[in-house]
């Protein structure tokens, strides 16, 4: 058939062909013919097409389930958020295009506010991009910067898109496992999770383009401390390797705690793209509004990527946004700040949660930030024989159990792992608690009647 | 390892050297630096030019009349904006995440609308997929479908993303040229007498070709592709078993009785087909930015793997909005209060008032048939004033769009920018205007054609 087409294609047949295709018969090919003779899709996402949130999503649906799977929020954003977004919607100017690497009252706010954090002028045309959430910048900055044959350090457990957006890129993922010192009698904390140092030095190489850094973390809710991001940094700087910082969840931070950023250290601003999320910022994820910051020689190849990709993002919402963030960044000290106010509402929810998964007799690790919190569930030892599918890791069979059986969804934690490492991680399991306050009771109603039927 | 830290070393002394008094050593810094490994990656290579920022920057320097963006200068109809306050003011869950896929009433209406149009069972989980506007679309599409080595058939003059997008996915484009014939004497040429040629078309296909990329009704020229000229597109798809990617955003945008024909109608393309929209371009709210691709799950399922690795989501308020006007437009389909009819009806004449005003300076319109755009041929001005300000090596469009944004106070595009490099310098004789303005941004063209038109006078 090929040969056939060649034939057809070259010069001596041309007029034949002419005549054939004009009469507009097809030559002899069915009519539904089917791709079949190709492979359809690209190479780059080769075994990328599964993902854990479609399955988890789908499962949590059910209405009479309590959902602390998913990372949203049920609560309302601020009152103000939404006021903005109302007055916005009707200037008719901002109906249309805005300026492709972010709207300029936008950036000009972001930068003002992170200004503060970096004791230096971020020129908000140079050094920011406004993208598709976090998840856009994580996906510039992957596709801008990372090349086949790179190798990128992932810290695991990661937020699950890592892997896959870095194998996309044609690079390697460097897994290495944040491992929990032992803990007898105290609570177990998320600070307890660290990185070996000699281990992490171990994974570096000339090859090693960046290394992805998540803190707060998701799903431990760990905040990195100083000493452990000067690691980080000493290693970046000494392999000359970029850093990509997810710190979607910096605002949430609980007390006794403090979110650094690791593009402030020396050395470090040059080669630190940090993001960020207004998602996360103002309980707003369905906004889907993210930025990239740092260094112009960087930030110029996420645009490159920006503009061959979605080239703008919707103005309407980025506009609101701008004038959402004007509101807090004039009170950043103030307690009605949504900066400092949500914290606050989360830290009591967190400190709720962490009691009633105890009274379940689970160890639940107490999250410095973020509004996750991961427990061991294997000591419940829950009957999972009627969960079929025996190769899913443990904490995948004892979420489906959970939910078919006590109508209350989370998200496991191996989800968060690599394949290979999956078992290490499969006794834990995630619950996510930026929930209003009758989700909660709904949870605690569900709990309080398990720890009975246990009793 | 000594490398990098000889690098530093020398970058510090340099900074030493050029410290200014109470300027911090951070700052300093900051501005110094740069990393020793190769920066961007390669496939970035050669597409991070961009046209559309220096003629922008120039046309917001000047006081002009911009007619080169490629956006409406009204607003949404009430019925979209009224939509949008909706989707604000309901349940304030609609803050929140909605499915990856799409928001689940605008894909059920996607394929409900479509299903309809193109004659196919349209399945809004399967064959439906909601992007960050038609661009969006376009990405996803070609990162799902071009891989290495694949080479991909772009007409020109073509949507400028089409080739780095090709690129970018390691694809290699190949161009085929859409050719006006020969007009009479004094007649205006028209986006219909552009065509390829079938022989042409043929032998660009080869058993590497993946994919074509179509785009009907065409930006920069305006041309609505007849139906024979799709079934010839079409039948070669199918004999060298090749993907359509049809880039259908301005499918309501027809005029002068033109029929808008969506290739994947015809007989054997469904199954090869991922077809491109845009509720930026339907609803007049490019803001939106909310767009769509359709397409049997055979395809869609590796869009669906991408979308789920770049952005996973679309905003979701944006997306019921665009449910509810496709709400409203299903319930008016056809008639003369659906926006698709009177949105036509209106940019027509818009049209044709810009075709009439632009020939009195000596610009030769070519009259489109469809799209938001026409392109003026400006052989007269090249041969009168040849050397306009400009690089050596720049087209003359380009030259001509300035010296007219500074001195005319008129802004549009080169047409230029929509041809691939090699025959670039075939083409630098038209420039394009956009005609979706305001009765009042087309009484300012005017205003500013006359002065022209007295300056031309000896």
């Amino acid at each position: 058939m090929f040969l056939a087409q060649r034939r057809l294609c070259s010069l001596d047949s041309r007029a034949k062909f002419l005549k054939t295709i004009s009469s507009s018969k097809i030559l002899g090919l069915p009519t539904s013919a089917k791709m079949s003779l190709k492979i359809i899709n690209a190479k780059r996402i080769e075994g990328l097409d599964s993902n854990v949130w479609i399955e988890f999503t789908k499962l949590a649906a059910d209405p009479s389930v309590v959902n602390l799977g998913q990372g949203l929020p049920d609560i309302s954003p601020p009152i103000y958020v939404k006021e903005k977004l109302s007055e916005i919607a009707a200037i008719d100017s901002l109906n249309q295009y805005t300026r492709g690497f972010g709207h300029p009252s936008l950036v000009k706010a972001l930068a003002c506010l992170y200004e503060k954090f970096y004791q230096n002028q971020i020129n908000p045309n140079k050094e920011i991009l406004v993208t598709v959430g976090a998840y856009g910048s994580l996906f510039n900055a992957i596709q801008g910067l990372i090349d086949e044959g790179d190798e990128v350090i992932i810290i695991m457990p990661f937020y699950d898109c890592y892997e896959p957006m870095v194998r996309m890129a044609g690079a390697t993922p460097v897994f290495i496992p944040l491992r929990s010192k032992p803990v007898d009698g105290k609570k177990w904390s998320s600070s307890d999770w660290t990185l070996d140092p000699q281990e992490l030095a171990s994974k570096f190489n000339s090859k090693t383009k960046a290394i992805i850094l998540n803190t707060p973390h998701n799903p431990i809710g760990k905040v990195y401390t100083k000493e452990e991001l000067q690691v980080i940094a000493d290693l970046c700087i000494k392999y000359d390797t970029l850093c990509i910082s997810d710190e979607v969840y910096e605002w949430l931070v609980y007390t006794g705690n403090k979110h650094l950023k690791i593009a402030t250290f020396p050395g470090m601003w040059e080669r630190t793209i940090t993001i960020g999320s207004a998602g996360k910022t103002f309980s707003v994820t369905g906004w889907k509004l993210g930025w990239s910051i740092g260094p112009h020689h960087l930030i110029k190849h996420l645009q490159t990527v920006q503009q061959n990709t979605i080239y703008t993002c919707a103005t309407p919402l980025q506009e609101a946004l701008a004038q959402a963030f004007w509101i807090d960044i004039k009170r950043m000290d103030d307690p009605e700040c949504y900066f400092n106010s949500l914290p606050k509402e989360l830290e009591v929810k967190r400190d709720r949660m962490v009691h009633l998964l105890e009274s379940l007799g689970l160890k639940p690790i107490v999250p410095d930030g973020g509004y996750f919190i991961i427990a061991d569930v294997s000591l419940l030892d829950a009957d999972l024989s009627d969960m079929k599918d025996s190769n899913e890791p443990y904490d995948y069979k004892f979420v489906k159990w959970m939910t078919k059986n006590k109508k209350l969804s989370a998200i496991p934690v191996s989800a968060f792992c690599n394949a290979e490492t999956k078992l290490q991680f499969e006794k834990f399991v995630r619950f996510c608690f930026i929930k209003k306050d009758s989700t909660l009771d709904a949870a605690e109603e569900i709990i309080k009647a398990w720890t009975r039927q246990k009793s | 390892m000594f490398r990098n830290v000889t690098a530093i070393h020398l970058h510090l002394a340099g900074v030493f050297q050029r410290k200014k008094a109470g300027t911090s050593l951070a700052r300093c810094l900051h501005q110094t630096f740069a990393m020793a490994k190769r920066l961007p990656a390669r496939r970035l290579d050669g597409i991070d030019h961009n046209p559309w920022v220096e003629f922008g920057k120039m046309a917001s320097e000047y006081d002009v009349v911009n007619l080169g963006q490629g956006f409406p200068d009204f607003p949404p109809p009430d019925f979209a904006v009224q939509a949008f306050q909706n989707a604000l003011s309901s349940d304030f869950m609609l803050n929140q995440y909605t499915k990856a896929f799409g928001y689940p009433p605008l894909t059920k209406i996607l394929a409900s609308f479509f299903g309809k149009l193109l004659e196919q069972e349209i399945d809004p989980l399967k064959n439906v997929l909601v992007t960050v506007g038609a661009y969006g679309a376009l990405f996803t599409a070609f990162q799902a479908l071009v891989d290495e080595g694949d080479e991909v058939i772009i007409i020109e003059p073509f949507f400028d993303c089409y080739e780095p997008m090709t690129l970018m996915a390691g694809g290699r484009p190949v161009f085929v040229t859409l050719k006006p014939s020969p007009t009479q004497d004094g007649e205006l040429d028209s986006a219909s007498n552009w065509q390829l040629d079938p022989t042409e078309l043929a032998s660009k296909f080869t058993s590497r070709t993946k994919a074509l990329i179509l785009n009907t009704p065409n930006n920069p020229v305006g041309k609505v592709f007849s139906k024979a000229e799709l079934e010839l597109v079409a039948s070669l798809c199918q004999q060298h078993d090749v993907i359509c990617i049809s880039d259908e955003v301005y499918q309501w945008l027809v005029y002068d009785g033109h029929q808008h024909v969506s290739i994947a109608s015809l007989p054997g393309m469904w199954e090869r087909t991922v077809t491109i929209g845009s509720a930026g371009k339907s609803f007049s709210a490019t803001g939106w930015k909310v767009g769509w691709a359709l397409g049997p799950d055979s395809l869609m399922k590796h869009l669906r793997t991408v979308h789920q690795n770049t952005v996973y989501h679309c905003p979701t308020q944006g997306q019921a909005a665009v449910a509810q006007s496709f709400q409203h437009e299903q319930l008016h389909f056809g008639q003369p209060s659906s926006y698709f009819v009177q949105l036509p009806q209106a940019v027509w004449r818009y049209r044709d008032h810009m075709v009439r005003s632009l020939q009195s300076v000596g610009l030769r319109p070519v009259v489109p048939q469809g799209s938001y755009f026409l392109i003026a041929d400006i052989s007269d001005f090249k041969s009168k004033m040849p050397d306009l300000p400009g690089d050596v090596d720049e087209p003359y469009d380009r030259r001509f769009v300035k010296w007219m944004i500074r001195n005319k106070g008129l802004a549009a595009i080169p047409v230029s920018v929509f041809y691939s490099r090699p025959h670039q310098k075939h083409f630098d004789h038209y420039v394009r205007f956009c005609f979706v303005k305001d009765e009042s941004t087309l009484q300012a063209m005017d205003e500013k054609l006359r002065k022209w038109k007295d300056e031309l006078r000896p």
